[in-house]
């Protein structure tokens, strides 16, 4: 076990390098540098070389890298183009908030949905699986930013449930960002759900056809039994990975509902930072949503590792 | 008239396809069994044999449903009980054991409570015992250190433990009626006749009814007391299985027991013309006329009953066939030919292909190999170790041995697939290269490769046409025309008409694929021809057919053939020289009909005594242990380990010398060979009689 | 010579199996709406420059934010534009865009995947890696990234979508085609001695043109997706080039007031990506796929 988890972690870390590097590259390298595109077209010459010099983008990309890099891992990403102020400062509040709101989404999608898909493939062609899977492939094929659309012309302009955008700072209490946080976790919700229960529909039919359910029936097991106690395990053990995938994607994919919703979060803080060409803002969050992505999986294997008795032995 | 055990009357099952049509599998099945009766249900894949196993337990698969007749069980119909009291039947009076227990146990729960969970259920057991009868039952089917083992996951039992286990699951709930579902396929040899040995000794113990299903007529003379032969759905012979064995009278069941092949025939076996129907093709009259050379027109137009034979001093002999008295009239059904006799066997023969002291190893190497270690995978195995043999131009070489023995691993480093680690091959008295891509152009033609099963060693997307058209685009200079002419022609010669060019592989049968391979390999008119497993996913009727296509294409192209295969019957029948192998290592290698007699290395011994003959009673006589070996003991003999013979530390110490018992018969082994040969019977004839 | 005479022949054969997919399609229910949606759409995105009554930037001064009516059947926006007109062509460069994006990742996510599980090895290893730490930062943020340094020309929505679906490309067409590199049929071309371009050619990519399709079909959805979701945050296509995600984003705060500048844009995209995503669903199933497995990036 404790050969596995370094193993896991050695990549993990190569993963999160090679992440860095990108991610670095990305708006480091491509053409024009980051004064460049920051002044835009109002750039002067003088203003150019001062900012170059300020943040020493004269130097080679390696030394800058390297630079970047160790002050990242110190927790230190540099201050903001647009705002002046620490990254670090800025991030905080809103990773809060979009924890916040990540965090709700998950907790209704992965009952729900999870219920949903085994229903819909313990009833497999039957009504409710057709009703199920047809809303599940309107659920995942309509964009995000439809799905709020929608949700503010009924909940909010219709019925007057909720703000139809929050108008609050990143710092405001929890209690305050509440009523504002439903719309977009109900949009979250609709959107990963549908995704979540096809796998766990697809994986619910493979186990419930497999020889070893047949064989318990033929045992004379009752139903509950057969699907709590030999299917249930087996359709919950690959779903696992499934979950780590859509959690990060809940942490680090919600930047069109934040806007939707001027959601306070990292995501609507990115859209901000890339339409303002601030480097050192998109670099951090584009850094911490790669540290969760790969901390994710990296729960979700250990954690598949630990419950499968396959794997637990297999690996030893 | 006294009840029945079982009653099955007119049953007919069927499905609704996604077309819309619907499709038969069981076909007006008419069956009765006794209290503590053992019948066996033989029939070729796709006749239906396992669905109508499951109907006694009053399961169909999704989509089937039940169209006619009735399964009584003790005289209540199964298909009539509402759920809760078909579950109370199930496992506890009647239990399946199924095919391949491995994906049949629930791979997240131990062992001991899927067993437990049935005598919770059906008989009420708790606490200390319900583990004490947990304990027991796994004694009973013979399992090692059952206090360990019922704590295990399967996936941490061997193949014939798991079977074990699957077996104890069945007999858990004290069942009248078990029915057991291909219980051996799948299974080694050796394995095998431990599982045979223990459902009889079940048997005889508890007396309980048997079903046992498999298109295994040699596994099921060794078990059951009653046959009934399965052809497209229907039954069409049912009777005492000496009488159906010794005495079969539907022209079926004299086919399929004569494409069996055995050991104590040194010849081919009759092949069957044609092929089963698929489901759904249904057709009028009996299903059997295309391959009968009985049918007339009243076959094609009436359907023929299942009807008493009521012959002199025969115990009720069933027989679904218009014309049985005129098939018994025709005398005994087919004999063997044996096509090797009437060639010239040429001893001096010249060499064609000599490995000598080759190594061969799936282990990675340089910074793969620490990072391997590393990981804790473990070292793999030398999987062949100082392998030396010759093939002679156009002879067959057979290579014998169970799973993991290494015979296919040799065939893929004569084909350049995977390199050896040490030794020298030689081609036509040349050194060979090790590798496919460091051959010369002209060498690739010479050496094919045929594999075990068509459905993969073919590709779905291309027709016949691209298939045959693939070797002669590579290896000759032929314009389009030149190669149609040739694919047509060598269609033919497998006995196939150039109808099939334009056909995909999912269009053609099991043996109509396997003769396409077989064309494609003909097609580079090679020297020597690697057959892997050629005929293990084919059923018996159609394996005979392609056996006798193989044994005449060599006849009239002189091809050596490398014959690599698990089945020791089929081995006998086409080889000219075997080599037994054990763990990537030669035990005994010469020529057939030494190998057949002994004296045996004490490897071959055991094989030759496991392999179930098609005769009623026969018994295994000695059986090797039946433990898993991971990888081969490091010094000393391979076998060393499982030996019956064993006999003492030098077994495990030294390597067994090679004792010549004859003209180019070697022995590896420790015993003197005038020990071997008085301690050895002749197990070929031995296992051709019964031992009731 | 031969390649010539093979024509013909070669195309009656995809021919035939692309007239047995479409039977299948039709056999479901939900494919054969799907596949009416998106044949109206694509009819609408060919014929509506020749259809529509207005130009997409004429104004109709008196009439603002104006409810549906016989002059203008989807009503007008606050320029007083026609919404039939703007909806009816907001499509077409989106579908563009999406199209042309699915089919570039499709090509070299898809070529390079079999490559890598074909070559195997060290050099799959490596590769994959990096294939994995690409995954693991968000597809929209990389896509934001190069758009915004280089601009939104279609050429560069059309490569960085292209790009973006290539990478989870890989990982499909690898896993898929991993299933055939293992399989006897492979060996037995390698034992005869093909040569390796032959053997991905002749014998791996016919058998993966299957998987290949249906995933161009889902990409091409999700770029649709993407592409939309990118005009509405500013980012995609741009003014005055009429499009579904940035009419929605335009008019979203006018909900309250007139709902059917967003509304109609709204419906046009939802069935139109729905409609596809029916149809490929239907197209997976019918040739025995099961595309749940998989994840939208």
């Amino acid at each position: 076990m404790v050969k596995l988890i370094v193993q896991r972690l050695i990549f993990s870390v190569i993963t999160l390098t090679i992440v860095a590097i990108v991610v670095f590259a990305m708006t480091d390298l491509l053409p024009g540098d980051w004064a460049t595109a920051y002044f835009g077209r109002w750039a002067t010459e003088a203003g150019l070389a001062a900012m170059r010099e300020e943040y020493g983008l004269n130097r080679p990309a390696t030394e800058r890298f390297a630079e970047w890099l160790s002050n990242a891992l110190q927790g230190d990403f540099g201050a903001s183009l647009s705002r002046n102020e620490p990254v670090v400062e800025l991030i905080s509040f809103r990773l809060r908030n979009s924890l916040l709101l990540g965090g709700l989404a998950a907790l209704f999608t992965i009952p729900l949905a999870t219920l949903l898909g085994i229903i819909a493939g313990l009833r497999r062609d039957r009504t409710p699986d057709v009703i199920i899977s047809t809303g599940s492939i309107v659920g995942m094929s309509t964009p995000e930013f439809v799905i709020g659309t929608l949700l503010i012309w009924i909940l909010s302009v219709g019925l007057g449930l909720f703000p139809s955008i929050t108008l609050l700072n990143p710092d405001a209490p929890i209690a305050d960002l509440l009523p504002n946080v439903v719309m977009p976790t109900v949009t979250l919700t609709i959107a990963s759900s549908a995704y979540l229960l096809r796998m766990v529909r697809t994986i619910t039919i493979n186990v419930l056809t497999s020889d070893y359910v047949e064989m318990a029936t033929l045992k004379g097991l009752p139903r509950a039994r057969v699907v709590f106690r030999h299917a249930l395990p087996n359709i919950l053990l690959p779903t696992i990975n499934i979950m780590a995938l859509m959690l990060s994607g809940l942490l680090g994919g919600t930047f069109v509902v934040e806007v939707v919703f001027n959601y306070p979060g990292l995501g609507r803080a990115l859209v901000d930072a890339v339409s303002f060409r601030d480097v050192p803002m998109i670099q951090a969050i584009a850094l911490l949503w790669a540290v969760m992505y790969v901390f994710f999986n990296l729960g979700a294997d250990l954690v598949t590792t630990f419950l499968d008795p396959r794997l637990r032995s297999l690996r030893g | 008239m006294s009840q029945k055990l079982l009653e099955v009357d007119g049953l007919t099952t069927g499905f609704r396809t996604r077309a819309g049509q619907f499709v038969q599998v069981v076909r007006n099945v008419s069956l009765s069994m006794g209290r503590g009766e053992t019948l066996g249900l033989v029939g070729e894949s796709g006749c239906g044999k396992t669905t109508f196993g499951m109907t006694l337990l009053g399961h169909l698969r999704p989509g089937g449903q039940v169209l006619a007749g009735s399964v009584r069980f003790e005289g209540v119909d199964v298909f009539d009980l509402p759920p809760d009291e078909l579950a109370s039947i199930r496992g506890q009076r009647v239990a399946v054991i199924p095919q391949s227990a491995s994906s049949a146990l629930t791979p997240t729960m131990r062992v001991g409570e899927q067993i437990a969970e049935v005598l919770t259920l059906h008989l009420g057991l708790a606490g200390a015992e319900l583990e004490e009868r947990v304990l027991e039952l796994l004694a009973q089917v013979h399992l090692p250190q059952v206090d360990e083992l019922v704590r295990r996951f399967p996936h941490e039992l061997s193949g014939g433990q798991l079977q074990r286990v699957a077996i104890a699951m069945g007999l858990a709930g004290r069942p009248e009626l078990l029915v057991l579902d291909e219980p051996t396929t799948g299974l080694d040899v050796t394995t095998q006749a431990h599982i045979l040995d223990l459902l009889r000794e079940i048997q005889e113990s508890t007396g309980t009814a048997m079903l046992y299903i498999s298109h295994d007529m040699g596994a099921i003379a060794r078990v059951c007391d009653r046959l009934a032969v399965m052809y497209a759905g229907e039954i069409v012979e049912d009777g005492a299985i000496d009488d159906v064995f010794a005495d079969p009278v539907h022209p079926y069941t004299r086919g399929l027991l004569g494409s069996v092949p055995r050991l104590s025939y040194a010849g081919l076996p009759q092949a069957m013309a044609g092929r089963p129907p698929a489901p759904g093709e249904d057709a009028v009259g009996c299903a059997f006329v295309p391959r009968c050379a009985f049918a007339d027109e009243t076959c094609r137009t009436i359907d023929p009953a299942l009807e008493p034979t009521d012959r002199k001093g025969k115990i009720r002999h069933l027989v679904q066939c218009h014309h049985w008295q005129r098939v018994v009239a025709s005398g005994p059904s087919g004999q063997m030919r044996d096509l090797k006799a009437g060639l010239d066997q040429d001893a001096e023969a010249e060499p064609l292909l000599e490995l000598t002291e080759v190594d061969i190893t799936y282990a990675k190497r340089g910074l793969a190999a620490l990072v391997a270690r590393w990981r804790g995978e473990p070292e793999p195995p030398t999987t062949v170790s100082g392998f030396t043999i010759t093939i002679h131009r156009g002879e067959t070489l057979a290579l014998v041995g169970e799973s993991g023995s290494g015979k296919s691993t040799i065939a893929r480093t004569i084909a350049g697939l995977l390199p050896p680690r040490a030794g020298r091959i030689d081609f036509g008295g040349q050194d060979l290269a090790s590798t496919v891509e460091s051959r010369p152009a002209e060498m690739h033609h010479r050496i094919q490769i045929i594999f075990q099963n068509p459905d993969a060693s073919l590709n779905p997307r291309h027709t016949v046409k691209q298939i045959l058209d693939a070797p002669l685009r590579l290896y000759f200079e032929m314009d389009g025309k030149g190669r149609l002419d040739r694919s047509g022609a060598l269609l033919e010669e497998v006995r196939l008409t150039p109808r099939y060019l334009e056909r995909h592989p999912g269009q053609m049968s099991g043996g109509e694929k396997q003769r396409v391979a077989v064309a494609r390999a003909f097609a580079a008119e090679p020297d020597l021809v690697l057959c892997d497993e050629v005929t293990s996913a084919l059923d018996v009727s159609v394996q005979a057919a392609v056996l006798e296509l193989l044994a005449g294409l060599q006849a009239d192209r002189g091809a050596a053939y490398l014959f690599i295969s698990h089945d020791l019957a089929v081995v006998r029948a086409i080889a000219d020289r075997v080599a037994v192998l054990y763990q990537g290592r030669i035990c005994e290698v010469g020529p057939v009909a030494d190998i057949y007699a002994p004296p045996y290395h004490p490897y071959t011994e055991t094989l030759l005594a496991a392999v179930p003959e098609p005769v009623p009673g026969a018994r295994a006589q000695l059986l090797a242990k039946d433990v898993q070996e991971a990888e081969p003991p490091a010094r000393g003999c391979c076998f060393q380990r499982r030996c019956p013979r064993r006999i003492g530390s030098i077994c495990d110490d030294e390597t067994p010398p090679s004792q010549l018992a004859a003209e180019g018969h070697v022995i590896r082994c420790h015993i003197p060979l005038e020990e071997l040969r008085e301690s050895q019977v002749d197990l070929i004839s031995l296992s051709s009689v019964a031992t009731h | 010579m031969r390649s010539l005479s093979a024509v013909p022949k070669r195309l009656a054969q995809s021919l035939g199996w692309i007239a047995q997919v479409w039977r299948s399609l039709r056999r479901s229910r939900q494919g054969t709406i799907g596949l009416i949606i998106v044949i109206v759409h694509m009819f609408i995105a060919v014929a509506s420059p020749y259809i529509v009554p207005y130009a997409h930037h004429d104004i109709d001064g008196k009439n603002r934010l104006a409810a549906p009516s016989a002059e203008h059947p989807f009503g007008t926006d606050s320029f007083g534009r026609d919404l039939f007109t703007r909806v009816l062509l907001g499509g077409r460069a989106a579908i563009g865009v999406a199209l042309l994006a699915a089919a570039i990742a499709v090509l070299w996510g898809g070529l390079l995947g079999i490559l890598l599980a074909f070559i195997g090895g060290r050099v799959d290893e490596v590769v994959m890696r990096f294939v994995d730490a690409l995954l693991a930062i968000p597809g929209l943020l990389v896509v934001l990234l190069i758009v915004v340094a280089l601009g939104t020309e279609f050429s560069v929505l059309i490569l960085t979508l292209g790009y973006a679906y290539g990478v989870s490309t890989i990982r499909v067409a690898r896993g898929a085609a991993l299933g055939f590199v293992a399989s006897d049929f492979i060996t037995a071309a390698r034992a005869r001695g093909e040569r390796k371009t032959n053997i991905v050619l002749r014998e791996l990519i016919p058998n993966l043109l299957d998987v290949l399709l249906v995933e161009y079909v889902m990409r091409a959805s999700w770029a649709l997706t993407a592409i939309s979701s990118l005009s509405y945050l500013g980012f995609g296509i741009a003014p005055p080039t009429p499009d579904w995600g940035r009419m929605v984003f335009e008019n979203q705060v006018l909900l309250a007031v007139s709902p059917w500048g967003t509304l109609f844009p709204v419906i046009a995209l939802a069935s139109l990506i729905i409609g596809i995503n029916l149809a490929g669903d239907a197209l997976s199933k019918a040739i025995g796929l099961d595309r749940s497995q998989e994840a939208p990036t």
